[in-house]
């Protein structure tokens, strides 16, 4: 089956951010296909790679990274949101005239579009949030 | 499931359920950004506004004092981009004293239900 994921809380904030990882995980590890992740409302928070959790915790954005790298997963973070939440990438970063940039590897920054297009793509598109 | 292709795309039926108050948290203006963004992709789309969503359409908000942007207007701008299946809880509407001559659009107002049979009906749910 094809999925698609939607991601609308906080790492650390929300047990969703956990529970959207670890479905995202399973579908893969089952031979399913994941069409995007797609990160919302505070789950755009999900993509900085300034995180520093404790040593002994799980590392909440690394592990998006590590699984999009593993299956060329596409995640993809909304533009509005991040502008608002100060998640940039390097062309985000030129175009507000921002002196930094903090987006995670594997992610990419992309319009609400992408969501849309998610839900018609897939079979299921299954929200992680409150 | 129900797909129909239409001029080759495929039409689905994507409903956008809206829980929260206007304001208090983004989820209510964040989710408006969706549905204006998606009315662009030509999907059969409806909302519905449940338990405190159903504040978002309220009249006559003012927002001056909590410094934030009164976006209730947009609502009426839905049409303009084909969305015209507004449905609003009887139960929620009833529970915080309200009635259709308080909202700024027109709605139809379904019991909750009536909602769950709809929501069935759906091949897309964003819930915010």
């Amino acid at each position: 089956m094809k999925f698609a994921v939607q991601v609308n809380e906080g790492p650390y904030q929300h047990q969703a951010a956990d529970s959207a990882y670890q479905f995202t995980k399973a579908v893969l590890e089952k031979g399913h296909e994941v069409f995007r992740v797609f990160f919302y409302h505070d789950g755009v928070n999900n993509a900085t790679k300034l995180t520093t959790p404790p040593q002994d915790d799980r590392n909440i954005v690394n592990r998006w990274s590590e699984l999009s790298e593993k299956y060329s997963l596409d995640l993809v973070v909304c533009v509005a949101a991040a502008q608002r939440r100060g998640i940039v990438d390097e062309g985000e970063a030129k175009r507000n005239k921002k002196d930094a940039e903090n987006i995670a590897p594997g992610f990419r920054i992309s319009g609400l579009g992408q969501l849309i297009e998610a839900g018609v793509q897939a079979d299921r598109l299954v929200v992680f949030g409150d | 499931m129900s797909e129909e292709m239409m001029e080759g795309e495929v039409v689905k039926k994507f409903m956008y359920i809206n829980r929260r108050a206007p304001y208090g948290s983004i989820y209510a203006l964040e989710s408006l950004e969706v549905v204006l963004i998606g009315a662009a992709f030509d999907q059969d789309v409806s909302l519905a506004f449940v338990d405190d969503g159903v504040f978002e359409l309220k009249k006559d908000q003012e927002t001056a004092g909590i410094d934030m942007k009164n976006f209730s207007p947009t609502y009426r701008a839905l049409e303009m981009y084909d969305v015209e299946k507004l449905y609003v809880s009887k139960e929620s509407m009833d529970a915080r004293g309200l009635t259709v001559d308080d909202l700024i659009v027109d709605v139809e107002v379904k019991t909750d239900a009536e909602l769950a049979d709809l929501f069935d009906d759906q091949d897309v749910i964003f819930s915010f």
